[in-house]
């Protein structure tokens, strides 16, 4: 059964349908990425199944149970974790109190500290543990937020742009920590442009183009298409 | 389970209270602060010793707002969210103990009764008035403006009741003359009634109770209530986003600032046995703002020794002119905008740090 289906999923913004009958489905334990040109519909698809949107028509279901209608902290609750493209973090609060904050649903006291450190440590912030979190660098942000998601321990974690503005090393550090998350069970779903990382983490590939599921396959079958390359080069859309 | 199993983790429970007097959303700590507040607590337990009674009573009307300005540190400041209301929830439990008091009198300590109703009208209110700002999502200067209208309509709607039908039971509401004659705060005493008339033993009762908030609200704001506060104001999408009903959380931290607002427009009702109108007015639902801006809104000590200093300043200017004192106090809150956001008084107290901070900076260079 899939973690995460999508039926008949529509999207308007008046007169704009961003989200076209969108039949998407999202295996447990599986590394997804949705690409696409921009204005595909991407980022409404994700906020679509984060609840920040509720969808014009269709229907959403994780884990069995129909999340349509949910308020977004009800998602979160249900094991939905997410990291957006410009880093969410709490910039006037010290690094762990980032993650104190995010902890602190399941666990108090010592073993609280505990976690702090074990995840300061997985995301090679130890040194930056007292540092006023928006004095870190942007590569730091994004690789703490990641760690405020995950704290959460969810079944399904998004990503929204994991790597934007991050160098080539530091993209390759991010690919290599969302595999030992999914190596731990955790499903991944991520938006993303770069091309290279996508190679890195995917083990499926969706391209979405005005609003619909163009192509979907292994990042090898996607990179083989050429009406999806064509579509890249803007010439895909012929109706 | 047995009695010993329990007891320790009771204990626990009390320490991890206790600990949460420091933390990370209140500037002090470690013996060194402990010993300065211990040292201004007997400081101020002294004073009336050497003071005379009009003074003293003085002081005790600076003291009354402060709870006022605490519960907006906590709802503004820590939450993020600023409201106009406080004066409404002042006025509003200011009326309700008059209305209470006037009708059934002092005795059996009953003028301690209507504070705590008093308290808890203004924050029946503020739940009723902050499920629809906070459920309703609405956010930022829109939040001030409704809440500044609402004190406005109370102040507007107050100030149309001075004929004689508006009364209730024999508490006439008597419009811009306001209300008078409620019986002070007593205390009820086998020897007989203590009257907390504004001198030496209201003093008393009104510097425990800003020691007790204090201390309170310092436990409150370093709990786990007060991390996701922080949390909200820093990035409220996030916050939500971590699996917090970010509405509740700061409903909750509205109601318990109304209170707060309410336990001050009870004392300063009781204190001046009057209240009026205008002490809903539109310069009087803007001046808690300059108190906890210009001190540090967000940090509850900045806050009060902001409010008590803004507030002795005020009043000493007034012997000019309250309209002068008026424009010195805009003038006071333009000029923290622009030089210290953060607040005068929390600037002050973070400089020696920052000083370090810079020196040490400056050696490895």
């Amino acid at each position: 059964m899939a973690l995460l289906q999508t039926s008949g999923l529509n999207k308007h913004f008046g007169g704009l349908h961003v989200t076209n009958d969108v039949n998407f489905d999202l295996q447990p334990g599986e590394i997804h990425c949705l690409i696409g040109p921009n204005g595909a519909g991407k980022s409404t698809l994700f906020r679509l199944i984060l609840g920040e949107h509720l969808p014009s028509s269709g229907t959403i279901h994780y884990d069995g149970t129909d999340i349509t209608t949910a308020k977004p902290f009800q998602r979160i609750r249900k094991g939905i974790s997410v990291k957006f493209q410009v880093p969410g973090i709490f910039k006037a609060l010290k690094v762990r109190q980032n993650l104190e904050i995010a902890l602190q649903h399941h666990l108090e006291g010592h073993s609280l500290g505990e976690e702090i450190d074990r995840l300061l440590e997985f995301l090679n912030l130890t040194d930056a543990a007292d540092q006023l979190a928006g004095n870190l660098s942007h590569g730091q942000k994004q690789w703490l937020e990641i760690g405020m998601a995950i704290s959460l321990k969810p079944k399904l974690l998004l990503l929204d742009e994991p790597t934007a503005g991050m160098t080539p090393d530091e993209t390759f550090a991010t690919g290599e920590m969302v595999q030992r998350l999914n190596a731990d069970g955790v499903t991944v779903l991520a938006v993303e442009h770069d091309m290279a990382f996508v190679r890195q983490i995917a083990q499926r590939v969706t391209v979405l183009h005005f609003g619909r599921i163009f192509a979907q396959g292994t990042i090898d079958d996607i990179v083989a298409d050429e009406r999806v390359a064509a579509i890249y080069l803007g010439e895909g859309h012929h109706d | 389970m047995t009695l010993s199993d329990v007891q320790p983790r009771r204990r626990s429970r009390l320490a991890a209270a206790f600990s949460r007097l420091e933390g990370p959303q209140t500037m002090g700590r470690g013996p060194g602060f402990w010993a300065g507040f211990l040292i201004v607590v007997a400081l101020a337990s002294a004073y009336p010793l050497f003071s005379d009674g009009y003074t003293v009573g003085n002081t005790v009307y600076f003291f009354t707002w402060t709870f006022m300005a605490m519960g907006l540190s906590l709802i503004w400041g820590y939450g993020g969210a600023l409201s106009f209301g406080q004066t409404a929830f002042f006025g509003l439990a200011g009326y309700t103990y008059g209305v209470l008091t006037i009708n059934i009198g002092a005795e059996y300590g009953f003028t301690l009764v209507a504070l705590l109703l008093a308290m808890l009208v203004a924050g029946a209110l503020a739940a009723l008035i902050g499920y629809f700002l906070f459920f309703g999502r609405i956010t930022g200067v829109f939040l001030g403006i409704v809440t500044l209208s609402i004190t406005l309509v109370f102040e507007r709607f107050m100030a149309q009741t001075a004929g004689p039908q508006w009364a209730i039971g024999s508490a006439r509401l008597n419009g811009y003359n306001g209300m008078s004659g409620m019986p002070p705060l007593t205390i009820p005493w086998p020897s007989g009634d203590i009257v907390l008339y504004p001198d030496v033993t209201l003093y008393y009762v009104v510097l425990g109770l800003v020691v007790l908030v204090y201390l309170g609200l310092r436990m409150l704001v370093n709990s786990r209530f007060g991390n996701v506060l922080v949390a909200i104001r820093e990035n409220p999408e996030r916050a939500e986003m971590l699996g917090y009903d970010i509405r509740k959380y700061q409903l909750g931290a509205f109601v318990i600032g109304a209170m707060l607002a309410g336990l001050s427009g009870v004392l300063y009702t009781a204190w001046g046995q009057y209240i009026t109108p205008s002490s809903m007015s539109i310069t009087a639902a803007a001046l808690p703002i300059v108190w906890v801006a210009v001190g540090g809104r967000s940090d509850l000590t900045a806050t009060l020794v902001g409010t008590l200093v803004v507030l002795g300043g005020f009043q000493a200017l007034t012997i000019y002119g309250s309209q002068y004192a008026l424009i010195v106090m805009g003038a006071l809150l333009v000029v923290t905008v622009l030089v210290a956001p953060e607040g005068i008084i929390a600037a002050i107290a973070k400089l020696p740090a920052r000083l370090r901070a810079r020196s040490q900076k400056g050696e490895a260079v």
